[in-house]
């Protein structure tokens, strides 16, 4: 079914937040905000959940630990033992102190490469991806709000345009996407 | 405070006739004396730093580093006196190359690589150095507050870019004197031993114990509800300083440790045996105390922003980094004679009372809103 969607183009950030308050206070559910750069304090005010992408990164980072030290392991206890400045590789952790920089290494590298390809993924923004956002200019110096009418089922179309053109907008829009 | 003292007292009753006491009461005054004037001086450091970088979101807590800054005079009595009592007494066995019998050739004790080092590692040069230390952190210390207290009678930016200035004038100072005197005061106690990280290594330690201090002041303050502006995120932000310096302070634990462990140089190692020999569960516990639990708990956002958590980790810390200057000591100057009785946590807590004491005389003596300060606005909006 197709759906009707609002869009609302500001040109300046802190009087689409004050809106963005208004709109929220009246009980209008704000779907998303578009913007060139993350608006300070927004994520709040539209009830957008804490991030897990911290979790994500812990497990990607706990990943590349047991990686790391399972590797080693096997490179330089189980299958070539050399024995480097005196130091023979008989057992992992007595050579433990050599492995740790490794380890670290490998942690930080798959946290931060698991990270960034989880949130491309998550955010559908692996390059060559078709765009999500409504409009260019929202990549420039214009910021977007986006009203869903299925997800304002309590207020008429109209009304909710009536109440966005009290909040400062500089364009209005209407979709209808599937 | 009384309690310390009682302790003190006791240990020395009970210790009385084991002749290692002397250098033990002394060691133990060093131990507390630095650890105590570290943390002032930590505060000095990171006000400088604030300044030097125009930082906007402290300026809501300025007042409680600078009140643990003013510990810094005390600090330097302490620790003075101690030095000064040592020097007298030829070292007491703590400062080695300080005894003449260990520097005239062909005397009982002679050590030649001792002799070697007398150009640097002298009574006079030494003293020289320490006033120098002293004087340069007094006076940044001195012009520091007395301009953060005009800046709330007269207001302007005048004074903020003096500030600014002088600030970064005193980084220049710091970066050499935190390095030199943990060599002087710490380092030379293994005076057959070197380690270039020495100096980041001390300063690390203590710059961690600094911000756990400001942590559990603020909380304590706050829910005295002395300070109004202060909020979750400034919590936050002193939380991640916490954090940070203690990864700083893990990092050069273990870069010291690794790169010694690697070449295995005999000169290099001996301190080390000594420290796995006497003090191995200290040393390395206190590695693991200082490391693993602000790592593992401290590591959400929500932690963070706990008072509970934070001054549970804030009291870890705090012993753990004591620790740290108690092994960098005693191992060195008591080896296998060195103990962790009465007389050094009597001492400790002696020291803490007159820490906390000084510290909360020296919040009653400025407002602790600093009204004027340029970026006070951004401050008190401050959200992270």
């Amino acid at each position: 079914m197709a759906e009707k969607v609002i869009y609302a183009m500001y040109d300046d950030d802190d009087v689409l937040k004050d809106g963005a308050k208004m709109l929220v206070a009246k009980g209008v559910k704000v779907s998303e905000v578009f913007s060139p750069f993350p608006i300070h304090g927004i994520d709040p005010i539209i009830g957008v959940k804490n991030t897990r992408l911290g979790i994500a990164a812990f497990l990607f980072g706990i990943t590349g630990t047991f990686l790391a030290t399972y590797g080693m392991r096997f490179f330089m206890i189980t299958d070539w033992p050399i024995n480097i400045g005196g130091k023979p590789n008989g057992t992992y952790l007595e050579n433990m102190l050599a492995f740790i920089p490794v380890t670290f290494e490998f942690t930080v590298l798959c946290a931060a490469h698991g990270m960034a390809i989880t949130y491309l993924l998550r955010n559908k923004m692996v390059p060559g991806m078709p765009a999500q956002n409504p409009d260019p200019r929202t990549t420039d110096d214009k910021f977007v709000i986006e009203l869903r009418a299925s997800e304002n089922a309590q207020f008429s179309v109209d009304e909710l345009l009536s109440m966005l053109k009290q909040t400062g907008i500089i364009e209005i829009d209407q979709k209808e996407i599937n | 405070m009384a309690v310390g003292v009682l302790f003190t007292v006791l240990g020395i009753i009970m210790n009385m006739g084991d002749h290692h006491l002397g250098q033990r009461i002394l060691a133990g005054g060093l131990i507390n004396g630095f650890y105590f004037f570290a943390i002032g001086l930590g505060a000095l450091f990171f006000l400088a730093l604030q300044y030097a970088t125009e930082t906007g979101w402290y300026a809501s807590v300025k007042r409680v580093i600078e009140a643990v800054a003013g510990f810094l005079p005390m600090g330097m009595g302490v620790l003075g006196l101690v030095l000064l009592i040592i020097t007298l007494m030829d070292g007491a066995h703590i400062y080695l190359w300080m005894d003449s019998e260990v520097t005239t050739p062909g005397s009982h004790h002679y050590d030649a690589i001792i002799h070697g080092k007398t150009a640097y590692l002298n009574k006079g040069f030494f003293w020289v150095r320490t006033l120098a230390y002293f004087s340069v952190y007094f006076i940044f210390l001195r012009g520091f507050k007395n301009r953060s207290l005009r800046e709330d009678r007269e207001g302007g930016t005048e004074i903020h870019f003096t500030n600014y200035r002088k600030a970064a004038v005193f980084l220049v100072f710091f970066a050499v004197f935190s390095s030199a005197s943990a060599w002087d005061w710490i380092m030379s106690i293994d005076v057959h031993w070197f380690s270039t990280l020495f100096g980041w290594y001390t300063f690390a330690g203590f710059w961690c114990c600094t911000m756990t201090v400001l942590v559990m002041l603020t909380l304590y303050l706050k829910k005295q509800g002395y300070l109004p502006n202060v909020n979750a995120s400034h919590i936050h932000d002193l939380g991640k300083w916490t954090f940070a310096t203690s990864f700083l302070w893990s990092y050069m634990w273990f870069s010291q440790y690794m790169l010694i462990w690697y070449a295995n140089i005999p000169e290099e190692v001996i301190p080390y045996m000594n420290r796995i020999e006497n003090y191995k569960l200290l040393y390395f516990g206190m590695f693991f105390i200082n490391f693993a639990f602000p790592m593992v708990i401290l590591m959400s956002r929500d932690a963070k922003r706990n008072a509970g958590i934070l001054t549970f980790v804030g009291t870890i810390i705090l012993i753990g980094h004591w620790l740290d200057i108690y092994v960098m000591v005693q191992a060195p100057s008591m080896g296998s004679e060195g103990k962790l009785g009465l007389i050094e946590i009597g001492m400790a807590l002696l020291m803490a009372g007159l820490f906390i004491r000084t510290i909360l005389t020296n919040l009653t003596k400025a407002p602790l809103t600093p009204v004027n300060h340029p970026f006070l606005d951004e401050s008190i909006h401050h959200e992270i």
